[in-house]
């Protein structure tokens, strides 16, 4: 048996009382892509940062190679080979991807001066690691999400690296940019260096790795080969909880559209798309990132106001050119990144919820009828089960999955007829992705039309009764998903 | 690939430099057609002087803003290094040359500038804060506990060194002449080495790196909070040096002349195209943007606009530069994203 590079043993690890890790042991050999899976707040990054060194542990030790440390500094976890990427990547956005990639090595090397020309090699060098190749002087600043990573990997193989810790790493990528990075992953498994992915994302586990350890509340729940996991209890062991997935069928769909975009073009985005959305039932547009996806559903909100087309609501035309006329058309639209785009962060749960509709609640002078805006609140709070002790807290105070349901209470509270959500579970652990599908299955049920627009194509297929397909910038196919397959939609994405 | 000269070109207009620079040549031109006089010899020599003060507390600004943090308090920190120096020489009878008073402030200058260091690096407090605080602090420091006083009389090695010059420029047609003080030496030399210190060592890419994304300084290696404690003390050592030259080129100590100086320096430096978030910045910009600024306030006067309403030009220059870099930042990151987008789509195409 080959000899384990790292093995933690009997990890625990507290802050201020709360147990983040409780007897955590995982062992990982060279070579080995290894995935540690866990909802948010299970331990994950705590316990990285233990192996880092960012972190001592409280009590049990780290094995490198054989040799005990009872507490590493982020300086011998580097010695040791241990690199390891954040989500952000760690870069800097305002410097040149040539310094951005020659900078750790030459701060390692102790370096006082810089030597551009040298950094121009030690850049180069660490491109061609993984056969990557950008222009060395743009700013990192204006590269892609994907394109940033492959800097921090090539950076981090700068130092006779023998284990990458990847935190969360396909958070940001298109599906294309996925299986770029897991060549380049394998590819590494090659030269002997070991991967502990670190991921929520089911298919991508199943995919790359060969082992998975799970943590659920600070605890080791499960390991072993990831050949012998089926998804159903990946996903018990990582929230606890069982899971049918209920593959959705409409209820009852109405005869005529509720809504129907006819030719509708946007120059250089969108180029005449027709499509029609019927009461009751959800539909889904996939496509890749630059396919126009994002594009359409903003033209749909009046975001992007639209060069030629027409939309028809109950088959009448009706002119969306600003978000308060789609509200008024009783359209809301749940954006791609909730964070930035629809929620007020700071803001209390309870303003969040009630925004778009605070009108509602007032009386003859516009001042605000508490009581009515109470209960309404509390309505949403309980109908959408959002884990609030009390809903004036700050928003940013809830999970990813509490805010996304605020994101939805906020439009539901406007009595929709069509809700468009853009990429509903993006960095939504599975606990709270299911619970959001079951939201939105039974919101097409009482009689919303529905559109998910989505790239992950397992909760496209799950969720939506017909599917289209878009490619730079057109429809390119529409398909029915009882029937289809994730291979026949990616053939039509690609 | 994206070595061609076009290219080379694009890419520099994508910066601010170019504009500024532009600018403050048409000023320049516009101010030469109406008075004939801003090419003059004396009137170069003239700017020149008056840039020597600003341009250094604007280089200080400089460093500390592409750090990520601001500094208000170098107009207080030089002021107060400048009369305690002086004070002290004149009650100690200072008969000596410049070297000794520049020390002294110097030493003095690092002092304080630890004190900004020490909150704002160490103790991890917003920058603006800590040096609104320690502005009032060192001017209560002056005031109170020096029991600041103009002093009309400075030491001898000061005011000759203040009087002292490299040439002088005569206007043929005036015949007026101005001097090129010997401080003009002090700037170059401080401009040259914080050039080679941002561009060839660790510290200065530190400096741009801690600018850039701090946790991602940290998490390379860079010893972040040595670095910014480092450089608000070089940054109090810098404005110190300016105070004193301030105090040689008046031939007097005025305690209060320099305070309030913070906004239009900052403004120059921004004017520049440095970016007030941080990271990005270049010296050649901060002191161009400076010399507009200088040369505002200075040359207005030659075109006919009373003084009085110099303050209105610097505002609206300022409002005026700093939209036109920020519409170039926004072009410039969209012009490199279309180009990123239509790279990626070749390769989905292959």
């Amino acid at each position: 048996m080959v000899e384990s590079l790292l093995k933690t043993v009997d990890i625990y690890k507290s802050f201020a009382g709360v147990q983040a890790l409780k007897g955590v042991s995982f062992s990982l050999k060279p070579g080995e892509i290894h995935c540690l899976a866990g909802e948010n707040g299970s331990g994950k990054s705590t316990l990285i940062k233990v192996i880092s060194g960012v972190y001592a542990p409280t009590s049990g030790h780290i094995e490198f190679s054989g040799r005990t440390y009872n507490k590493i500094t982020p300086i011998e976890a580097i010695n040791n080979g241990i690199q390891v990427i954040y989500q952000d990547f760690s870069v800097f956005p305002n410097l040149s991807v040539m310094e951005n990639l020659a900078l750790n090595s030459e701060l390692a090397d102790n370096k006082r001066f810089v030597n551009w020309k040298r950094m121009r090699k030690i850049a180069e060098e660490s491109l061609s690691k993984i056969n990557f190749s950008i222009d060395l002087d743009l700013d990192v600043g204006s590269l892609t999400v994907a394109e940033k990573q492959m800097i921090a990997i090539s950076r981090a193989l700068m130092f006779n690296t023998r284990l990458i810790i990847m935190d969360e790493p396909t958070t940001a990528l298109t599906k294309r940019e996925v299986q770029q990075l897991f060549k380049i992953i394998l590819k590494l498994k090659d030269q002997g260096i070991a991967i502990l992915f670190v991921s929520h994302k089911l298919n991508e586990v199943f995919e790359i790795s060969e082992n998975f350890t799970i943590l659920r509340n600070g605890e080791k729940v499960a390991e072993g080969e990831t050949s012998s996991l089926n998804t159903d209890q990946f996903s018990y062991h990582m929230t606890g909880r069982e899971f049918e997935a209920k593959h959705f069928i409409p209820a009852e769909i109405s005869k005529k559209p509720i809504f129907e975009a006819k030719d509708i073009s946007l120059s250089g985005k969108l180029e005449d798309i027709s499509f029609s959305l019927f009461k009751g039932e959800i539909l889904g547009i996939t496509g890749l990132l630059d396919s126009g996806r994002s594009e359409l559903a903003l033209s749909m909100f009046g975001m992007n106001k639209i060069d030629s087309g027409t939309f028809e609501l109950n088959g009448k035309v009706v002119k969306i050119d600003s978000p308060q006329a789609a509200i008024e058309n009783k359209i809301g639209y749940v954006p791609e990144d909730r964070l930035t785009e629809g929620l007020f962060l700071s803001q209390s749960i309870a303003d969040n919820i009630i925004i778009s509709v605070i009108d509602k609640f007032t009386g003859k002078a516009g001042i605000l009828d508490n009581e009515k805006r109470e209960k309404e609140i509390k309505l949403w709070v309980e109908e959408l089960s959002i884990a609030t002790p009390d809903p004036n807290n700050e928003c940013q105070t809830l999970s990813g999955g509490n805010q996304q349901r605020i994101a939805l209470a906020k439009w539901l509270a406007c009595n929709l007829d069509i809700l468009i959500l853009n990429g509903p579970t993006v960095g939504v652990d599975i606990g709270s992705k299911h619970d959001i599908h079951e939201i939105l299955q039974n919101l097409a049920n009482k009689g919303l039309g529905v559109i998910i627009i989505s790239d992950d194509l397992p909760e496209i297929l799950e969720n939506c009764s017909r599917v289209l397909v878009m490619k730079s910038g057109k429809i390119v196919s529409d398909l029915d998903a009882k029937t289809s397959d994730e291979q026949a939609i990616l053939s039509y994405m690609m | 690939m994206q070595t061609s000269l076009p290219f080379t070109i694009k890419r520099i207009f994508r910066r601010n430099e170019p504009y500024v620079f532009l600018v403050l040549l048409a000023l320049c031109v516009l101010i030469e057609i109406r008075s004939g006089q801003f090419f003059s010899p004396n009137n170069l020599v003239d700017i020149s002087s008056a840039l020597v003060v600003p341009g250094l507390f604007a280089i200080g600004a400089f460093l500390v803003l592409l750090s990520g943090g601001i500094d208000v308090s170098f107009p207080a920190l030089a002021s107060l290094s400048a009369y305690a120096t002086t004070k002290l020489l004149l009650v100690m009878d200072y008969q000596g040359g410049i070297l000794i008073p520049i020390l002294i402030a110097l030493l003095i200058g690092a002092v304080l500038g630890a004190f900004n260091g020490l909150f704002i690096s160490i103790l991890n407090l917003p920058a603006l804060i800590v040096t609104l605080g320690s502005s009032s602090v060192f001017k209560g420091v002056m005031q109170g506990a020096l029991n600041s006083k103009q002093l009309t009389v400075i030491p001898i090695g000061m005011q000759e060194f203040g009087k002292s010059s490299l040439f002088t420029a005569t206007n043929s047609i005036s015949g007026l002449t101005s001097r090129m003080p010997t401080s003009f030496i002090a700037f170059i030399l401080v401009a040259v080495a914080v050039f080679f210190m941002l561009r060839f060592t660790m510290f200065g890419r530190g400096i741009y790196g801690i600018g850039g994304s701090e946790v991602s300084a940290i998490r390379a290696g860079f010893r972040v909070k040595r670095t910014k404690f480092m450089l608000y003390v070089m940054v109090g050592m810098i404005a110190s040096l300016a105070g004193v030259i301030r105090t040689c080129m008046m031939q007097q100590c005025h305690p209060t002349n320099m305070l309030g100086m913070e906004m239009n320096i900052i403004a120059g430096v921004v004017l520049g195209g440095t970016l007030i978030t941080g990271g990005r910045g270049t010296l050649f910009g901060c002191v161009l943007g400076t010399l507009l600024i200088v040369i505002v306030e200075n040359s207005l006067i030659l075109i006919g606009v009373p003084t009085s309403f110099k303050s209105v030009f610097t505002g609206a220059l300022i409002i005026l530069g700093t939209s036109v870099s920020a519409y170039q930042m926004m072009r410039s990151s969209h012009s490199q994203r279309e180009k990123l987008l239509s790279r990626r789509e070749v390769v989905n195409e292959n």
